[in-house]
């Protein structure tokens, strides 16, 4: 049997826990977290940095053919997932503690990514390219194509 | 109970103390996440509010409120930018501090270039916004010489004074109430007319009898707001400027935004007529879409920016209010010379065909050393950058100078307006994809070529001088010494265009190494001219006595 303090202890812990899970929860529905999980473009909108880039996407002519993670996420699950994880624990690290350069700027990882993405879909045209495919540290599609996705 | 356990069995109470311990520290480590779970929620509240709602009104402004301390507290993110243009900044070719620098002392063929006019007795580097009115009353061209209220065009917030001053002379009511109704143009073209013409410290003087906004509190924000009360006025403007009381203020909020809507508007006569000259004229201008759009239309009325103008052509114009050249000196009301064009040479065809109101030819100044009828450019900034490829592609002033800064999960464009070199990130990398040091260096690339350029046109220039003063001491005169006088015109006119404008070639490269082209193409003319009509007029010394410096554009005939 626990002694009284013992069940104080848990008591406790499990008032704070409770607590902990219960703010926890509601910071995770209105920071729309479960919009994180979905494919929704919406999404990287929520902390208001990439406005600018949203509103030019809905312009731009991949508009109809490609939504935010099509070009910025690998897409195996695996390293869909990986992605995701490290771009939002240093997207909200970055705009949480207001420290980051602006404008913002495509991380060199991130950007292999894209490259990826890029040939992915257009492979039948740009596989005669030279380095199209393999050589992606040679030649960035978005260096001419700059605006294909979004401005600015 | 275990805490009456005898203490000789220690190894029963291990097990609880150790849980204790495990229970105190995820207490602990419980609390603290939750402390930055809460604090992450109220972050996250903190931007989804700033999001949501741009800015809360707590006080009324109206258009006679030219103190910025009450918009400041409606537009507090917007009011901190624009108060830091009292701070000092440098860039490698231009810059501020406490007393900016004499120009004619780092560049000493500026005086030989001025000679006659006031800027050769007082010219220095810029400074900030915040500073235009105090630098105003400083400068030794203002209180040694006699200048027009026209200066106040550009250097107070002195819209509601036009109005007053107009409304008075139609005989109407200019009570705070009837200034604060409305922009009212009609009088305020009335009002720019009169105060134009006045005497610069007489203008002063208008502006501090005007209400501005917060009539209970008379201590000026910027610099150069207020006169010393109780002094008595005396014959110089400086110490008339002294006696003035009141709160008068450097071209702030209400300037460039509607107080009722906030949308940026023109405010100045000067650019609207301006502006309709050149919407008039054939020049083609392709970076002002409106204008292009208005000349297709039936032209029944004359171009009107305030509701022509996209919001990007506004984000231009708003500045090209007073970064251009105009005449602005006692012998006429304030104009922009623009009924051929933008460009350098057809400003100055524009001031060769003027007259001023008595009919005599248009100039700004007679040369002191030769006696050319001279004009001074001012700073050509917005026509220079017409003929640059920024404008081309639709990049406004506020792109560059004023970019779109974030304040938490705000966008607002930074008042501080300044240098882009100041902030590369904001003003360039926007666009240009390259590393701030690489831009960095491309502007001053651009900008060590032209200085090299203005420097060369500059030793051509003062040849030219030395030139003319020996044709003159031999005796050249008549229609040969005015074959030379058009010439040196034209040589000083170009230098000056671009040796005046505020970016040092940057917002048209080409176009400014074109007109410095010529500016040592007309000086080495004028020089070989001398050189035939009176062998060796290079290096024979003028005898013409230097004109003393009047300052203000003259009215009598050279002796």
């Amino acid at each position: 049997m626990f002694r009284p303090a013992a069940t104080t202890f848990l008591l406790a812990m499990a008032l704070t826990l409770g607590v902990f899970i219960g703010v926890g929860a509601y910071t995770f529905s209105y920071g729309e977290g479960f919009s994180y999980l979905s494919t929704d473009p919406r999404a990287c909108v929520n902390c208001h940095i990439m406005r600018d880039q949203y509103d030019s996407w809905q312009k731009s002519s991949h508009h109809a053919a490609a939504k935010c993670i099509d070009c910025h996420l690998p897409h195996d699950f695996v390293g869909k997932y990986i992605a995701k994880a490290d771009n939002g624990w240093r997207h909200s690290w970055a705009f949480t503690f207001q420290d980051f350069h602006e404008p913002i700027r495509i991380t060199p990882r991130n950007a292999r990514i894209l490259q990826n993405n890029c040939v992915s879909c257009h492979e039948g045209i740009v596989h005669q390219m030279a380095g199209g495919v393999a050589g992606i540290e040679a030649m960035s599609c978005v260096h001419c194509h700059a605006n294909v996705g979004h401005g600015p | 109970m275990s805490e009456n356990q005898p203490a000789a069995t220690p190894p029963a109470n291990q097990p609880p103390r150790r849980l204790f311990l495990m229970f105190l520290a995820a207490l602990a480590a419980t609390i603290l996440l939750t402390v930055a779970v809460t604090a992450l929620l109220v972050s996250i509240i903190e931007r989804k509010r700033e999001a949501r709602q741009p800015y809360f009104q707590v006080v009324a402004v109206d258009e006679t409120t030219t103190d910025p301390e009450p918009w400041a507290r409606n537009w507090p993110r917007q009011f901190d930018r624009y108060q830091r243009t009292v701070d000092v900044t440098h860039t490698r070719f231009g810059g501020s501090s406490a007393m900016p620098q004499q120009k004619l002392d780092r560049e000493p063929w500026l005086r030989r270039l001025y000679a006659g006019y006031a800027f050769s007795i007082d010219y220095r580097e810029r400074r900030g916004h915040a500073y235009m009115l105090y630098d105003q009353e400083q400068t030794e061209r203002v209180m040694q010489r006699p200048q027009a209220g026209a200066c106040l065009h550009c250097h107070a917030s002195v819209v509601p004074t036009w109005r007053r001053l107009g409304l008075e002379a139609m005989g109407k009511p200019a009570d705070a109430a009837a200034l604060a109704a409305d922009f009212n143009w009609p009088a305020v073209n009335r009002g720019f007319e009169i105060a134009s013409l006045m005497r610069y410290a007489d203008a002063h003087a208008e502006l501090l009898k005007t209400p501005d906004g917060t009539p209970h509190e008379n201590v000026p924000l910027m610099p150069g707001g207020t006169g010393r009360p109780g002094a008595a006025p005396g014959p110089t403007t400086r110490e008339m400027l002294a006696s003035h009381v009141g709160e008068a203020h450097p071209v702030s909020c209400v300037d460039c935004h509607d107080p009722r809507s906030m949308q940026i508007r023109i405010t100045r006569p000067g650019f609207v007529r301006g502006i309709q000259a050149l919407a008039q004229s054939k020049e083609p201008l392709p970076h002002l879409p409106s204008v292009e759009r208005w000349r297709k239309g039936n032209r029944a009325k004359p171009y009107d920016p305030n509701a022509e103008a996209t919001r990007q052509e506004m984000r231009s114009f708003v500045c090209g209010q007073c970064h251009v050249e105009y005449y602005c000196a006692p012998r006429e009301v304030i104009f922009f010379p623009w009924g051929k064009g933008l460009k350098a040479e057809q400003i100055e065809a524009y001031y060769d065909q003027h007259k001023f109101p008595d009919g005599t030819p248009f100039m700004d100044y007679r040369h002191g050393e030769t006696g050319a009828p001279s004009y001074k450019a001012q700073h050509p900034e917005f026509e220079l950058w017409s003929q640059g490829v920024h404008a081309r592609s639709g990049v406004a002033c506020a792109d560059c100078h004023m970019p779109y800064i974030r304040d938490g999960a705000m966008k607002i464009s930074d008042h501080w307006v300044r240098s882009p070199l100041l902030m590369v990130n904001n003003a360039c990398q926007t666009c240009h994809n390259f590393p701030e040091a690489e831009l960095t260096a491309r502007v001053e690339a651009i900008q060590g070529r032209t200085a090299e350029l203005i420097q060369r046109s500059a030793s051509a220039m003062t040849a030219m001088l030395d030139a003319i003063g020996g044709a003159q001491a031999a005796g050249v005169s008549g229609p040969q010494l005015e074959a030379l006088y058009k010439l040196q015109r034209q040589a000083q006119w170009r230098l000056d265009f671009i040796a005046s404008e505020n970016s040092m070639g940057f917002h048209a490269p080409q176009e400014a190494a074109r007109v410095l082209a010529e500016a040592i193409d007309y000086a080495r003319q004028a020089q070989v001219l001398a050189e035939q009509l009176a062998p060796g007029a290079t290096t024979r010394p003028s005898t013409r006595p230097v004109v003393p410096v009047q300052g203000v554009t003259p009215t009598a005939r050279p002796q």
